[in-house]
């Protein structure tokens, strides 16, 4: 019906706006900090090509070692995630049923509609000295005085594992639906202990849940910027303030960019390897959440 | 595992009241006659959402510029965000299930790339790279550009780089479920390729346009850490409200909270009902 080149001037349209997407959204800013990461200052106004921005990285102890800081923490964070919501996913998608499991769902999405500062303000509301848990503790005499539960690393892996239940509970109940109730039955008529048969039988078959909910649930705390600098005060170094602090308070944008190039890399190495490890695909990973 | 134990069946009590501990907190002192947001209750007011300030020395939320202003920001970011994400992500959608060409593969899957970003990466990048091409056309025209300075134009260009990907997939997936048989049935019975695209395809697909555009919305509405690095002197709400918990606010923030949960609450439950017609 049409011609070729009535047709391919019609794909070409088509597809117009997802190249201009692309190309001016993601791919080349992301080539500029790349190129902005190598450029050194050597005079005023002047850049040349250079090394200086990671070398500075890795001789300034305090960025390396917020860097790390924050590696580290996400993992335990991610691992404190899976553990706390596999029990909710397990009678989600094993023992709930009906109206209930509809209904238990739907309250673990509630919160999660609602802003990341919301829910941040709400536990900072309940953490500090002047919070609900303090004047409660003191009311029920087992404080006497008013107690800072704000301002610690632990406020800041309470406000990151909340942050990323919800990542973690969908992809492990969808998982976990799959699984047979005969395989189950099997399990333990050949004898198997509650334990054996969840570590043996619900877990293997959770994997790919599991393997998703992580990946989620680390990329979001690792890049996450509120929960740490908000809970954590002074002591809540995390990495993606040190890259906002070059930014715009520091201005220094090619340090900051090195910054932003090294989360990247963190980031997207601990996405390919969770995906390697486990031979799943991006797509049908984010297709699990 | 068919009759849980007593400790599980406690233990998702205990998870439930954590998941909704801090929200109950948020809603409950906006209603706090006290200046401070936090124990002991004083009383119940709504002096915090429609004071003129008089009575704890601080306006309530909808008499008070700053907050209006920022709430007044959020919308002219959202709605463009919105409007762009469905309108591009139709034709995205429509390339990705259509259209057939070399390098299909390599588009779809560049196309789930910025989910994978860190927000504060993506914020910087697009900073970086907007500021280039503003220095590089004041260079040659003598003129700024203040478009692509830090601002709100820039704000929706950022937010547009992640929620385009995630309009895409929700139209995309509805477009996978469409059956072409009655397209080409309409095709045979003498209609153009307009009438086709507006009595059959487009009423077919509005329940996604809807859903597309209600999710970018509140996407756009709450974003933080894209919309950080972007903001110029006009702060969308999350900004205004970052700022304010920094340095201790007053239990303004609650009823701005509160109204963002109804305001959030009531968008989500359209977007579910209108999933719901999707089946």
């Amino acid at each position: 019906m049409m011609t070729k080149q009535a047709s391919r001037l019609t794909l070409f349209l088509l597809l117009a706006p997802a190249i201009l997407w692309l190309g001016l959204l993601i791919v080349l800013p992301h080539v500029e900090i790349l190129v902005l990461s190598f450029s050194e200052r050597v005079a005023p106004r002047v850049y040349a090509f250079g090394f200086g921005n990671y070398l500075e990285f890795f001789t300034e102890p305090l960025y390396w070692r917020t860097f790390a800081r924050t590696a580290f923490m996400s993992i335990l964070v991610t691992a404190l995630t899976l553990v706390l919501a596999f029990p909710i996913a397990l009678y989600i998608a094993r023992v709930a049923r009906g109206r209930v499991k509809a209904m238990l769902l739907l309250l673990c999405l509630l919160p999660f509609w609602v802003s990341e500062l919301v829910r941040t303000l709400g536990w900072m509301m309940l953490l500090r000295e002047t919070g609900v848990i303090s004047y409660a503790l003191r009311a029920v005499g087992l404080a006497d005085k008013p107690v800072e539960l704000l301002y610690n690393d632990g406020a800041v892996i309470l406000g990151l594992v909340y942050g990323g239940l919800l990542f973690m509970i969908v992809p492990l109940a969808n998982a976990l639906e799959s699984l047979e109730p005969a395989v189950v039955e099997a399990g333990f008529d050949l004898g198997g202990s509650r334990w054996t048969v969840l570590r043996r039988i619900v877990i293997p078959h959770a994997m790919p849940g599991i393997v998703a909910g992580s990946i989620i649930v680390f990329m979001l705390t690792v890049g996450n910027f509120a929960t740490p600098v908000l809970l954590g005060g002074k002591n809540g170094l995390w990495f993606t303030e040190q890259i906002y602090a070059q930014f715009i308070t520091r201005f220094n944008w090619p340090q900051g960019a090195a910054f932003g190039m090294l989360l990247l890399l963190l980031s997207s190495a601990i996405v390919w390897l969770g995906l390697r490890l486990t031979g799943q695909s991006l797509g049908s990973t984010l297709k699990q959440a | 595992m068919k009759r849980p134990s007593l400790v599980w069946k406690l233990y998702i009590a205990a998870f439930y009241l954590f998941l909704f501990a801090p929200l109950l907190v948020v809603a409950i002192f906006a209603f706090n006659a006290s200046p401070f947001p936090s124990p002991p209750w004083r009383g119940f007011t709504l002096e915090w959402f429609t004071g003129s300030g008089a009575v704890f020395g601080k306006p309530g939320v909808l008499a008070d510029p700053i907050w209006l202003s920022s709430i007044g920001n959020s919308f002219r970011v959202a709605i463009p965000v919105a409007l762009l994400a469905v309108l591009l992500g139709t034709v995205n959608a429509w390339v990705l299930e259509r259209a057939e060409f070399r390098g299909k593969t390599l588009l779809a899957m560049m196309m789930l790339w910025p989910l994978v970003i860190p927000g504060v990466v993506l914020g910087i990048s697009i900073l970086a790279f907007f500021s280039r091409v503003a220095n590089g056309l004041e260079d040659f025209f003598q003129t700024d550009l203040d478009l692509l300075r830090p601002g709100l134009p820039l704000v929706i260009l950022g937010q547009l780089s992640f929620i385009l990907t995630i309009a895409t997939l929700i139209i995309a997936a509805r477009l996978r479920k469409f059956d072409r048989s009655l397209e080409e049935a309409a095709f045979d019975l003498g209609a153009s390729r307009a009438r086709v695209l507006r009595t059959i395809t487009m009423p077919f697909l509005s329940p996604a346009l809807i859903g597309a555009g209600l999710v970018s919305l509140l996407m756009s509405f709450e974003n933080f850490n894209t919309t950080l690095m972007l903001v110029g002197s006009e702060p969308p709400l999350p900004i205004t409200m970052y700022g304010q918990m920094r340095e201790g606010a007053t239990p303004a923030i609650n009823a701005v909270s509160l109204l963002l949960m109804l305001g959030v609450g009531g968008i989500a439950s359209i977007f579910a009902l209108t999933s719901k017609a999707e089946r």
